[in-house]
Order: C-alpha cells, then structure tokens, then sequence
C-alpha cells in the first residue's frame, strides 16, 4: 500500500465518523490557535515594547545614579555633572547633555484634576527626546534663568483638563496649586517605554527643582546625553565615564552611576518579554497536549471497534505495517487538519487581540511569524504521531485469529 | 505420483491455559489433492476451526509441518505467513467480513493493494465480480448488497490473486436455504471450471455430501474420511 491510498483510506474512515472526527480536531485546533494566539501577542507586546525604546532613538545615553552593590554612599548626579558632561573639551563626542527630574503630581483647571508627569528640563531636553510641538514653544533659556512659571503640556493632559487641544496657549493651569502658564502643546507620542508619553507637563528644570520638587544640593534624576552619531556612543561613555569618575573621586571599578543606551534597554526588554512569550506559549502548548491526548483517546476507540476489520485486513495479507501505517496516517490527519485550522483560528485571535488593543489606544500589533506556524505545525503532527503510535501499535500487535473472532 | 497442493505431518496446536494443555490438534496427518474439493466437519471443540487456521496461515502450529503449494510455511514469521495469506490463500467467511464504507470494487481489490500490485488491479477486481456474477453490482457498497450477494463479493475477493487454496468457513451459515444453494453452487462450479482447491469447515451433512471427500475431525485427530456417494 502506498502513502496516497493509505491517505484516501484514511480520510473515508474519518469521514464515517463525522463528529467524532471533528470533536477530537477541535481539540488540536484550540491547542494550535492558544499557541499561535499567544506567540503572536508575546511577539507583537515584544515589536511594541522595544519600538518604543528603539523611538528614542539610536545616539541617547542615559546616565543614571548608582553602581553595583559594592559601591557604598553613590553620591547623586547634579546639574554640575550634566555641565560638565557637556562641555566639549572633556566630552567631544557629546552632543547634547539634558538633566531631568520628574515626579507625579496633581494638575488642575477649573475644577478639573488629574496625575501627571511633571518633568523639569532644560530647552536641550527639546531635541534630546525628538519632541515636536503642536502648537507655541518650548521652554527657553529665559525660562530657565527667570525661574518662570511655564509649562508645555501633553496632549492627554489638554484633552482631560480643556476638553481639546488648540487655542490652550495662554491658558494657566495649577500644578500642586501653585498656577502655570501654558506656552506650548505637544505632538502624541502615544505609550512610550517609561509610561504614556502624553500624559505629562513640560516646566523649566529650575522652576520645578525650585518650587515643585525639591531635590537637595541640585541633584537630578538622570542625565540625558545625545551622542553626536551613533556609532560614537562607545566612546561617549567611556567619556562620561571619566569625567564622572573624576567628579565624584571614585575608584577604577567602583563607578556610582551608570550609563545606559538605547541597546541596553532593549536587550533588557527583549530578555523579558521573551520570558513572557515561552510562558503564554508554554502554557498554551499544554492544551495541545491535551488535544494530542483526546486523538490517542479516540484511536483506542477505533482501534478496539474495527478489531474484526484488522482481523480481515490481516487475513487477506496485511502486514504489521500495513496496519501501522494505516491507523498512523489516521491520527496523523487528524493532527494535521487541527493544526491548519488551528493557525487559520490562532490568527483570527491574535488579529482580534489587535483590534482590541487598538480601541483601547494600546499599540499592539500581534504578528504571526513563519516561525509560529512552523512551530504550530511540525508540533501537532509530532503530537497525533507520538499519541498515535501506541494505539496504532496495538492494532498491529493484533493476531489474526483472534481479530477475527472478536465481537 | 499425486499432486498435493496441502501436506501436513503430525501437526500439533497446544494451548497452554496456566497449568492446563489443551491440545487443539493432536498430530494430524493430512494431504489434499490440487484441485478437489474438500469439506472438514466434526462437532465443536473437535479442532476444525484450529485446523483451519493453521491451513490458511493465520496461525503457526506448536509442532509439525505444514507445506502449502510446496512451501514449508509451519516455521514462517508473521509478515512471510501475511504474504503467504496474500498469495496463496482466499478466504470466505461465515459473516462475509467485508469492509462496509467501501465499494465491492475497493473490497475485491483491497488484496491487491496489499500484494502490492499497482497496474490493472481494477480491471482483475471487475473480472473477479463477473465471474461470480455482480458485474452488475461494482459500485454497491456491501449494505445495499444483500446477504448473497455479499457473500458473492467475498468469493470474488478470495480468487482475485488466483490463490492455491480457498478457506470457506461455513460460507453459508449467515444464508437462507435459496441463497444458501446459490453459494454452494457457485462454489462448486468455481473448482470446475478454475480448477481451485476448495475447503470448506461446516458441521451442515448437506453441504459437505457436495464435496469430493469428507474429513471427519474429532479431539484433535483426524478419525475417519469418507467420499460421498
């Protein structure tokens, strides 16, 4: 018997059992769709996260507060860091050097109130983060030096607070009841890696260190540091580096900062969600097993109800093989159908899950890789073989005679 | 100089049940002449289904020999006896076992396929039905055949590899007496006119009064033949 009539005979045996054929596909299919379901979320959760960071772009160094756990007392960053970072003597491959510190707090107008990121910058923070404005300006030199009581805000923050996003200039809001005067909006940024993008207010970094958020001896948060080109950012922080160790008077070794880029960050984020990814698949994949063990469930079944067709099959010259063959190509059918409308249904969802996340202004774009449905395939054939042998096995242990008799 | 197509010497089948042997043939000794037809009777429990199995190669004797068209199958492993099955042996059985979701072609054929042969399987299969005579019925699937009719089918798959010998077990216990006759006269004029060795296991006097010789079995041994008048 050669594979194509074993398959005609095959597909006429299943076809005898209609919904007992399709009951234990369904199986496979929901295994394969939970599969392809969640490796194309995870996937998609993975495109959006480390898009978002790669949106930083490619040159950003992130300076941050703090070393190892041997370094004992890391001394804070402070504006005179970021100063010195961004002299071009010390730093030639430093661009542009912006301090940053934030906290949340409450925005009103009129009777309105909400949290919000409130960040205090410098105008290099402008250019350094790739921000573009809606309408009016950024914060300016002026702003800085005079302490004003500016702000540019998000356009979540215009939404709930004004209800719409033009004509705000002018407008003054209170940040923690002390009143802002708005000079400009900013373009959506949409979800971003630290938080909605948004949903924050721009201020001058000396009004809200002044007033706002108070931060002893003019520490800062972090530091952000755009490199003149990308592939300069090496040699940037081994700059920073050095300029670093030299003000706070560390060890070789023993820094109390650390400077991260935009690869760091992604490596990070791509480490975790891959994590997230094998666990939802991981999970899912349990229901195929379930699925492969609902096909090994009905080959006894059949194996055991055609006992006497096996009996003839073997009377008439079938071999061991034969019948092997025959009952393997079964189950492996059955797998093989779920898996492919399994990955038609596995898609379907993850296109769902998509539209869902769109509606809730999350951007997540599920993505359905080559890979998953090779994956989705060659694991739900490998699972209705593995559950099919042992029933297949046992049809062609059968004795003839026996078979024959059997009722 | 005979021409035996079936010998046998002292052919043993012993169960063992625990402690118990039971000896389901006890050393038969047996030969059938090519061509003839030939009926095994004896009461239940006398061995003749035993006997029939080890002559149809579905089972190995525990001792003795057994050569079929002068093959020594009695020491053959299980897919040498499914090729001798194949080749050399047809069977008709008492239930027709036929395979219900396919055609008679596909049932007359299905030897072939595991004999595997490839080219012209369903001209021989349409050739096999039409000398039993359902060239007629091709198409049918055995649940709109009826009972002779299936049984047609069944003969047709027996002689459709020209084998040495045909197995009848009973072929027409499921039958009423037309069809019955109907059968058994088919049978008949099979072994004329192809010339096939014919053995038939019944415990009906009537159909094994139509056979060229009569082996009587009982306990495991053969007691007594006789040829019918």
């Amino acid at each position: 018997m050669n594979i194509g009539q074993a398959v005609i005979e095959a597909l006429e045996s299943l076809n005898a059992n209609k919904m007992r054929s399709g009951l234990t596909i369904l199986g496979i299919v929901i295994g394969v769709a939970a599969v392809i379901a969640m490796l194309a979320v995870g996937s998609g959760a993975q495109n959006t996260i480390t898009g978002s960071i790669s949106g930083l772009g490619s040159n950003l160094l992130f300076v941050f507060r703090g070393g190892n756990d041997d370094v004992r007392n890391p001394q804070p960053l402070t504006r005179g860091d970021a100063e010195a970072i961004a002299d071009p003597f010390q730093a030639p491959s430093v661009a542009l050097v912006a301090p940053y510190i934030s906290s949340n707090l409450s925005v009103t107008f009129s009777g309105e109130s909400i949290n919000s990121s409130i960040n205090g910058v410098t105008p290099e923070y402008l250019e350094v983060r790739n921000y573009s404005l809606l309408e009016g300006d950024f914060i300016s030199e002026e702003n800085i030096l005079g302490r004003g009581s500016v702000a540019v805000i998000g356009v979540e923050v215009a939404d709930k607070l004004f209800g719409h996003r033009d004509g705000l200039i002018g407008e003054t809001l209170r940040i923690e009841g002390q009143p802002f005067r708005v000079i400009g909006v900013l373009t959506p940024r949409g979800g971003g890696a630290f938080g909605s993008e948004d949903n924050i207010v721009v201020i001058p970094f000396s009004t809200a260190q002044s007033r706002l958020i108070r931060r002893s001896s003019d520490r800062v948060d972090f530091i952000l540091v755009q490199v003149i080109s990308a592939d300069l950012v090496n040699q940037a922080s081994e700059e920073i580096s050095q300029i670093l160790r030299a003000r706070h008077r560390t060890d070789l070794g023993a820094d109390d900062f650390q400077i991260f880029s935009q690869q760091d960050f992604v490596a990070t984020a791509q480490s975790i969600t891959n994590v997230l990814t094998i666990f939802l698949g991981g999970i899912a994949a349990i229901s195929l097993l379930v699925g492969g063990i609902g096909i090994m469930n009905i080959m006894l079944v059949s194996v055991t109800e055609r006992t006497r067709e096996i009996g003839l099959r073997k009377a008439i010259g079938a071999r061991k093989r034969d019948i092997l063959v025959q009952f393997l190509t079964e189950s492996s059918l059955l797998s093989m159908f779920g898996g492919i409308l399994g990955i038609g249904l596995g898609w379907s969802i993850a296109y769902i899950v998509g539209l869902i996340a769109a509606a809730n202004n999350t951007e997540l774009i599920p993505v359905v890789g080559l890979d998953a449905i090779l994956l989705a395939t060659i694991f739900s054939t490998a699972v209705g073989l593995f559950f099919g042998i042992y029933p297949a096995n046992r049809a062609a242990n059968l004795q003839p005679v026996e078979a024959l008799r059997h009722e | 100089m005979n021409d035996w197509v079936i010998e046998t010497r002292n052919l043993k089948k012993i169960y063992k049940m625990g402690e118990v042997e039971v000896r389901a043939l006890d050393g038969v000794d047996l030969n059938i002449e090519r061509g003839s037809i030939v009926s095994i009777m004896g009461p239940s429990g006398s061995g003749k289904s035993t006997l029939m199995n080890l002559l149809g190669c579905l089972d190995r004797p525990t001792e003795g020999d057994y050569i079929l068209d002068g093959v020594q199958v009695s020491q053959m492993n299980d897919d040498q006896l499914a090729a001798a099955r194949n080749h050399m042996v047809g069977f008709v059985f008492q239930s027709f076992n036929l395979l219900s979701r396919q055609t008679a072609l596909a049932n007359v054929e299905l030897p072939l396929r595991y004999g595997g042969i490839t080219k012209g399987r369903k001209q021989k299969a349409i050739e096999a039905l039409n000398s039993v005579g359902l060239g007629d019925r091709v198409t049918h699937r055995p649940t709109e055949l009826s009972g002779g009719q299936q049984q047609r089918v069944a003969i047709a798959r027996a002689l459709i590899n020209d084998p040495a010998i045909i197995m009848a077990d009973e072929p027409t216990g499921n039958l009423d007496s037309k069809s019955g006759k109907e059968i058994m006269d088919l049978i008949l004029s099979l072994n004329k006119t192809r010339k096939t060795t014919i053995i038939i296991v019944t415990h009906d006097q009537s159909i094994a009064s139509q056979t060229q010789r009569i082996i009587n079995l009982s306990d495991g041994k053969v007691v007594g033949e006789e040829v019918p008048a």
